[in-house]
């Protein structure tokens, strides 16, 4: 059981994400959700790569026993640094629309009458 | 060294630098427009040509001669051999067959007809080195999801695709419209490729491998597949949110429509990349296992039992199907309603995107058969030909809105006065959208009706009759844009300038040819494109030797 919290942790934090960005009607709430969903599948991918009692994966000067899998973090980097861009990407939007509109309300933006 | 050798060594190299040459010329590019705003522009008109130069050479290699190119980053070999006796996949790499070929092709001809329309298209815009380099970055995305043969390297070109075309998307900054329908589309392509991601770590948890020959290898549904069926679904909605099919379609005219129409026709590109992808994961991972059965139901009738052997193609067939049939019908529904010349010929594409994937479904459900077959290649005609015909009207809706300003159908008319060009280009476009002869979207049309005939007549039916609304649909906009009385407000309206006279005319030559010798296409590129689809065994023979 105590080895599956890892997992349960996955699934709370997609679930949540999906949930904020389905009924929340913020933008900056849509956001924090997407980046939940994020978080959960970034973690999902380390804990695919630990084992009980494994060391950092430098080959020079370990002891002895198991390593954990180093691929999965190389993965998990790269997914972190695409995951900013489309955070700060997301973010100069909604600056956009908040100049634009006034609002971050989904309800109340692109609603005008085209010229 | 020989011409011939240099050529050779080009097409060996050709899946490097095809995502190299434009990543490249993407951050040179506001170096270079610190010279001037021209020489930039041919820079970049030259680099994306250089680029679909490249890729016709290697399409040609694969297509013609029908060879399987592999290329390892790092150099070296891809497959290492275990002291156990089994091979373990390493390294990154890039695999084309007939199917990224055949798409390659496709990405080429958008890529260069988008940037040679931007050069008068986006004249008076400020920022536009930022909008080069983005388009360059989009341009090199996209074809990275075109050429790899690794899952996660697919995720990183996936989200770069998303990232640059987000962004240009919402290149009107000062229209609220515009920043509304980039939100949109980042929320939306943001969380198709976490679905994706999170189907990659579930594949890689179980194989440990991330390369796509090697994971089609070792799929296996019927013991223990539960993983990989969680996998198979995540990976088919994440990526039919980014292609538009239907439930998930309510980004795309949104996008379509407010991005400036140089950017929406390669949108146009990466949208199908999506779609391309979704193939390869349906026909190459999954292609072994489509005709495993998933489950058998038993009924007892009158004493004797009825066993019913549900196979996988049978369920996706049928979702397939009723997919393409919503996307179809919804697509052409709602283009009717719409006033904005540019939303409406969103909604048209959703409804071609349906087509595409109804002759996909019926080749699945009757797989092996011989109209299958048909269906097949109906289908994969019809990818290319959408892209021509809908990229076609969207050039023609910008040079529209260029030269007038307008985006309102109400507010148009009497416009073939003064563009006579456009207005050729128009009917071209909109004869070949509804499937009419002598263009191309008959021939890949006619084929598709033929064979869903065989599945089920009332599809086909269906499938005309939306074909039939769309020509009404366009007819409409003929009347109400180019013809009528003279509107005061557009006597002065000029023609089109002449770089995007030159970009609708290369689609609209390409449109004609393909209509007269559809027999040529077919067979020299939708044929092996098709074959990689239906055989998967040498895509993955090719990088795990044997098998």
């Amino acid at each position: 059981m105590i080895y599956n919290i890892p997992f349960i942790a996955v699934a709370a934090l997609v679930i949540i994400g999906l949930y904020a960005v389905i009924f929340k009607r913020n933008l900056i709430k849509i956001v924090i959700g997407i980046t939940l969903i994020e978080s959960g599948v970034n973690l999902f991918l380390i804990t695919l790569g630990y084992r009980e009692g494994s060391t950092a994966p430098i080959y020079t000067n370990s002891p002895a026993g198991t390593m954990s899998l180093p691929v999965p973090q190389a993965l998990t980097l790269t997914s972190i640094v695409i995951g900013v861009a489309v955070l700060a990407l997301m973010l100069s939007l909604s600056v956009h629309i908040y100049r634009h509109y006034g609002t971050l309300d989904v309800r109340k933006i692109g609603k005008e009458e085209e010229q | 060294m020989s011409i011939e050798q240099l050529i050779q060594d080009i097409v060996t190299h050709s899946p490097a630098l095809i995502i190299a040459i434009p990543l490249l010329g993407a951050f040179l590019t506001p170096l270079i427009s610190r010279i001037n705003d021209k020489i930039r522009n041919i820079f970049v008109i030259l680099t994306v040509g250089l680029t679909g130069f490249i890729a016709f050479l290697l399409s040609y290699d694969v297509l013609i001669n029908g060879n399987i190119h592999s290329y390892v980053f790092g150099g070296g070999r891809s497959v290492i051999a275990l002291p156990s006796g089994s091979s373990f996949a390493i390294r990154i790499l890039f695999e084309v067959d007939g199917l990224n070929a055949f798409m390659i092709i496709i990405g080429a001809i958008l890529a260069f007809v988008g940037v040679i329309y931007s050069y008068s298209f986006m004249k008076g815009n400020t920022g536009l080195d930022k909008y080069y380099t983005l388009i360059l970055l989009m341009i090199a995305g996209m074809f990275g999801m075109m050429l790899t043969g690794d899952m996660f390297n697919f995720f990183v070109f996936l989200e770069i695709t998303s990232i640059s075309s987000c962004a240009l998307i919402a290149f009107w900054t000062n229209k609220g419209k515009s920043i509304e329908a980039g939100f949109k589309y980042i929320v939306i392509s943001t969380i198709g490729a976490l679905f994706v991601l999170f189907a990659i770590a579930l594949l890689y948890g179980k194989y440990n491998a991330l390369n796509m020959a090697v994971l089609a290898n070792s799929i296996d549904i019927v013991n223990n597949g539960f993983i990989d069926k969680t996998a198979l679904v995540l990976l088919i909605s994440g990526l039919a949110m980014k292609a538009g099919i239907v439930p998930m379609h309510m980004w795309l005219p949104d996008a379509y429509g407010r991005a400036p129409s140089s950017v929406t026709i390669i949108l146009i590109g990466t949208t199908q990349a999506s779609l391309y992808a979704l193939f390869r994961v349906c026909f190459t991972l999954y292609g072994s296992q489509l005709t495993q059965t998933l489950k058998y139901i038993r009924f007892n009738l009158g004493g004797s039992t009825v066993i019913f052997d549900i196979r996988l193609n049978g369920v996706f067939a049928l979702i397939i199907i009723v997919l393409a049939i919503l996307t179809i019908v919804v697509g052409v529904l709602m283009a009717l309603k719409q006033n904005n010349l540019k939303r409406m010929i969103a909604f048209a594409a959703i409804a071609e995107i349906g087509y595409m994937f109804l002759a996909v479904g019926a080749w699945v459900w009757v797989i092996g058969s011989e109209h299958g077959m048909v269906a097949l290649k109906g289908g994969i005609f019809h990818i290319i030909n959408d892209a021509l015909d809908i990229g076609l009207l969207f050039l023609v809706a910008g040079a529209i809105y260029y030269v007038t300003k307008e985006t309102s159908l109400n507010k148009m008319g009497g416009l073939a006065r003064n563009m006579k060009y456009t207005t050729i280009f128009f009917v071209i476009g909109l004869l070949a959208v509804s499937g009419m002869p002598p263009m191309n979207g008959f021939a890949s049309k006619l084929l598709i009706y033929e064979s869903i005939y065989h599945v089920n007549p009332i599809l086909s039916i269906i499938a005309i009759l939306c074909s039939i609304l769309l020509l009404a649909i366009f007819v409409k906009v003929f009347h109400s844009a180019f013809l009528g009385p003279k509107i005061p407000k557009f006597d002065k309206v000029k023609e089109a300038p002449i770089s995007m006279l030159i970009a609708m005319g290369m689609i609209a030559c390409l449109i004609i040819f393909f209509g007269l010798f559809p027999n040529f296409i077919v067979e020299n590129i939708v044929e092996p494109a098709a074959n990689a689809i239906i055989d998967n065994s040498s895509y993955i023979s090719h990088i795990i030797g044997g098998a």
